[in-house]
C-alpha cells in the first residue's frame, strides 16, 4: 500500500493509521453538513475551511518542521496557561482538542465512565494514537482546575512528558501569591524546555502579538452585537477553535480581514439570519473542536448564536496583558495577573462570572442564555445553580443543558431548545 | 376554521380537532413502528385547515404531513391554559419524557425536563408493573392499598427490575414494593418540580396522570393539590391545535439538525 504524504507523516508520528482513517472520514461529512451549508457565510471563513479540510496535515507540518529543526512545541489543554513564555522562548504553544465521541472509548478502558467528556476525550487520543498534535508536541501542560483533569494528568504522563501547573481555589493574597510563584516556574520549565532565555524583550513582544490576536477577536465580538448577525455562532465558534492552535500572527492577519469584511456587512445591513432572529449567548464549558454540537441544534431552528462566555469565547481573549511594562519580573507579575482574572467556575467565590455572563448578554443583546454544561463536570453544574438566580434576577430567561459529544439526546435537546426559543 | 393538533409520542400517537373553541374530535394511537402511516390514518377522511404537530416525533412527521412543528411544553402550556385559564403550573408525565412547566401570564416562563433517562417516565412505571406481573392500572390500585413500602436501591431501569424480581422471590409484599416503586417516580419528579417552583394551581397531564397513585404522592410531597385534566393524555395534542388556531404558522422547513458527532 502506498502511503500518501500526510500518511506517511502521521506513521512517523506513530499514529494508528486505521482507526485516524475512521476518525477522518467521519468528520469530513460532519464539516460538510454543519458549516458548508450555511448561507452567505462571510468569505473570510474561506480559511477555516481550508484548515479544517486537512485538519492533521498542514499545521502538523508546520509543526514537524519548527521541531526538525530544534524548535519545540508546548501542548494546553487550558486557557490558564501562560503563551506568551512559549512564544517568547521560541516555542509554539497549541491547545489540544478533545471535542469528540470518537476518542471515548479508548479512553473508557482507563477512566471512569461518569468523568467529563473533554476529559475522556483528550486521554482518549494519546492512548488511541488519534492526534498528530499530541503527536508532534514535546511538553503537554496540564493546570489543576479540576480534579479529574488532575487524575487525568497523572495517567497520561506515564505516555507523554506533562507538566502540571497548580490553579488556586481562591483569589484572595494566598492564592494570589501561589499562582505568580506557580507563573515563574512554569516560565522556568519553559526555559529550560527551549534552551532559551525569557527576556524583557522577546516577553514584551510576546504579550504584544497575543494581545494583538485578543483585540481582533474582541472586534469579532463587538461586531455580533448587530442585527442581523453578521457571522453565524458557529462560524465564529470555529475561529476561536482554530486559533487556539494556529500562529499567532497569521491569526491575526486572518482576523483582521474577517472582521473587515463583517465590518462592511454590519454597515450595509448584511446578516447570515434574518433581522430579528431570536439571540442567544452561550455560557459555561468550553467546546473544544470539534464540538459543534449545541450551536448547531439552535442554529438549525433558526436562531443565531451571539456570544460563547466560556474559555472557547470570551475568557480566551477578553482580557488583554499590560503593555508598556520594561522589567521583566513585574512583566510576569502583571501577566500571572491577568490569567488569574480568568473567570473559570474552578474558582470560589467566582462571583465575576455572573457579572460577566449579564454583562454580555446585554452587550450583545441576547435574548435569553444557554448554560452548557458537560455532563459530569461538576463546578460548572453547580455554578449553574448561582448563574441561574442571578440571571433570574437581572431578568433574562435562561436555558440549562447538560450533555455530552454523543448524539443519542440530540432530540431531547431538541426539544428543550424549541421550547426554550418559543418562549422568548 | 378547524385546527389539527397531533402529539406524536414514543408510545401513542394523539389527536385532537379544535374548532371555535371547542374540541371536536379526538383520538389516541399506538405508535407502533411506522408513525407516519399511523398518522396518515389517525387524519383519514378528517377534515381541517391547519396541522400542528408536537411530540418527540414531530420532526420525522410533520413534513411529509405538510403540518407545522411546536415544542411539546408550548403545546402542554397553550392546553393547560384553555382548560384551568387560572393554572399556574404543570407537570407532565409521558412515555419517555416527563416535564414540569411554571406557566407565566402569557405562556411559559421556566421549565425542565428530565434527562435521558428513563427513572421518572411512564416508560420506567410500565416496566415495574410488567415485573410485577400486574396490568399498569392495577399496578397503581395494588400501590394505593399498600399499607407500608419498601425502599427501592436502585432508579436505574434494569438495576430496579431486577431488584424487583429478587424482592418478590425473597416474599416481599407486592403491595408493598409497587407502592415504593410509585414513591421513586414521584421523589424524582417531584425534586425536578421544587426547582423550577410549582405553583396553586398545579395540572397534571400525560399519561402518568390516570395513575391515580402517583397523583396522590406528588400532591404530598409537594404539598398542593393537583388537578387532573378530563383527558390527560391528549392535552399537548389540544395544545397543538390551539396554537395552530391562534396563529398563522409558517409551514415546516423539515430541516432537521441531525448531528453527528464521530
Ligand atoms: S473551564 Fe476552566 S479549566 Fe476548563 S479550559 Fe476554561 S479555565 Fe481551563
Ligand atoms: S469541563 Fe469541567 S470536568 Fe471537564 S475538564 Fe473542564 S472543568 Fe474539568
Amino acid at each position: 500500500m502506498v502511503l500518501t504524504e500526510n500518511e506517511q507523516m502521521w506513521s512517523e508520528l506513530g499514529i494508528d493509521l486505521a482507526s485516524h482513517g475512521q476518525l477522518m472520514n467521519a468528520l469530513g461529512p460532519i464539516y460538510q453538513e454543519i458549516y458548508l451549508g450555511q448561507k452567505n457565510r462571510p468569505k473570510g471563513m474561506g480559511f477555516y475551511d481550508f484548515v479544517v479540510g486537512d485538519i492533521h496535515g498542514i499545521r502538523v507540518k508546520e509543526l514537524r518542521e519548527h521541531a526538525k529543526s530544534g524548535g519545540k512545541v508546548v501542548a494546553t489543554y487550558c486557557v490558564f496557561v501562560p503563551e506568551e513564555f512559549c512564544w517568547a522562548s521560541g516555542a509554539i504553544p497549541i491547545s489540544l482538542c478533545a471535542g469528540t465521541a470518537f476518542s471515548i472509548p479508548a479512553a473508557e478502558e482507563v477512566l471512569p465512565r461518569n468523568t467529563c467528556a473533554l476529559i475522556k476525550s483528550s486521554f482518549g487520543f494519546k492512548l488511541g494514537r488519534l492526534c498528530p498534535y499530541v503527536q508532534v508536541s514535546h511538553l503537554i501542560v496540564g493546570e489543576t482546575t479540576c480534579d479529574g483533569k488532575k487524575k487525568m494528568f497523572e495517567l497520561l504522563a506515564e505516555h507523554q512528558p506533562v507538566y502540571v501547573m497548580e490553579v488556586p481555589n481562591k483569589r484572595g493574597p494566598a492564592g494570589r501569591a501561589l499562582w505568580q510563584q506557580e507563573v515563574r516556574d512554569f516560565k522556568a520549565k519553559i526555559e529550560e524546555l527551549t534552551g532559551n532565555r525569557i527576556t524583557a524583550e522577546n516577553l514584551g513582544e510576546a504579550i504584544k502579538k497575543v494581545n494583538a490576536r485578543r483585540r481582533e477577536f474582541k472586534r469579532l465580538s463587538m461586531l455580533r452585537a448587530a442585527d442581523p448577525a453578521p457571522i453565524s455562532g458557529k462560524d465564529a465558534l470555529l475561529a476561536t477553535q482554530v486559533s487556539m492552535y494556529d500562529d499567532v500572527e497569521r491569526e491575526t492577519q486572518i482576523m483582521k480581514a474577517l472582521n473587515e469584511e463583517l465590518e462592511e456587512r454590519v454597515k450595509n445591513g448584511e446578516g447570515v439570519f434574518p433581522k430579528g432572529a431570536k439571540r442567544i449567548l452561550i455560557s459555561g464549558s468550553p467546546m473544544a473542536i470539534p464540538n459543534w454540537k449545541l450551536h448547531h441544534i439552535i442554529e438549525s431552528a433558526g436562531a443565531v448564536v451571539v456570544g460563547e462566555e466560556s474559555c472557547t469565547g470570551s475568557r480566551f481573549f477578553n482580557e488583554l496583558a499590560p503593555e508598556g511594562i520594561t522589567d521583566l519580573d513585574e512583566m510576569v507579575t502583571a501577566l500571572a495577573d491577568r490569567y488569574l482574572k480568568t473567570n473559570c467556575a474552578c474558582f470560589t467565590p467566582n462571583c465575576e462570572r455572573l457579572d460577566d455572563i449579564i454583562g454580555m448578554a446585554k452587550t450583545l443583546m441576547a435574548d435569553g442564555v444557554i448554560h452548557y454544561n458537560l455532563q459530569f463536570c461538576h463546578t460548572y453544574a453547580n455554578e449553574a445553580i448561582q448563574v441561574d438566580k442571578a440571571l433570574e434576577k437581572a431578568g433574562i430567561p435562561l436555558l440549562r443543558i447538560e450533555t455530552d459529544y454523543s448524539d443519542e439526546d440530540a432530540g431531547q435537546l431538541k426539544t428543550r431548545i424549541d421550547a426554550f426559543l418559543e418562549t422568548l | 376554521m378547524i385546527t389539527a393538533g397531533l402529539d406524536v409520542g414514543s408510545r401513542t400517537i394523539k389527536l385532537v380537532l379544535f374548532a371555535d373553541g371547542h374540541i371536536v374530535h379526538s383520538a389516541v394511537a399506538d405508535s407502533g413502528l411506522k408513525p407516519v402511516d399511523r398518522c396518515r390514518r389517525l387524519l383519514d377522511s378528517r377534515s381541517f385547515d391547519k396541522l400542528m404537530v408536537t411530540g418527540y416525533g414531530r420532526d420525522l412527521v410533520a413534513p411529509g404531513l405538510s403540518g407545522a412543528t411546536i415544542s411539546e411544553i408550548s403545546a402542554q402550556a397553550a392546553a393547560v391554559r384553555f382548560l384551568y385559564p387560572d393554572a399556574s403550573s404543570v407537570i407532565d408525565i409521558g412515555g419517555q419524557d416527563s416535564k414540569v412547566i411554571r406557566l407565566s401570564p402569557n405562556g411559559v416562563q421556566k421549565f425542565e425536563m428530565n434527562d435521558r433517562c428513563a427513572a421518572g417516565t411512564g416508560k420506567f412505571l410500565e416496566i415495574m408493573a410488567r415485573a410485577l406481573e400486574l396490568s399498569i392500572d392495577d399496578f397503581a390500585r395494588t400501590a394505593l392499598n399498600a399499607q407500608r413500602s419498601v425502599t427501592l436501591n436502585s432508579l436505574c431501569t434494569v438495576f430496579a427490575e431486577s431488584e424487583v424480581v429478587s424482592l418478590i422471590n425473597k416474599g416481599e409484599d407486592a403491595h408493598a414494593i409497587a407502592l415504593g416503586l410509585h414513591q421513586a417516580v414521584a421523589s424524582r419528579v417531584g425534586s425536578m418540580a421544587k426547582r423550577v417552583g410549582m405553583a396553586d394551581r398545579l395540572i397534571f397531564s400525560g399519561g402518568g396522570a390516570k395513575n391515580p397513585c402517583l397523583v396522590r404522592l406528588l400532591e404530598e410531597k409537594l404539598s398542593l393539590k393537583i388537578t387532573v385534566p378530563e383527558e390527560p393524555q391528549t392535552t399537548a395534542a389540544l395544545g397543538a391545535a390551539i396554537i395552530a388556531s391562534l396563529q398563522p404558522p409558517s409551514p415546516s422547513t423539515g430541516e432537521r439538525p441531525g448531528v453527528r458527532v464521530p
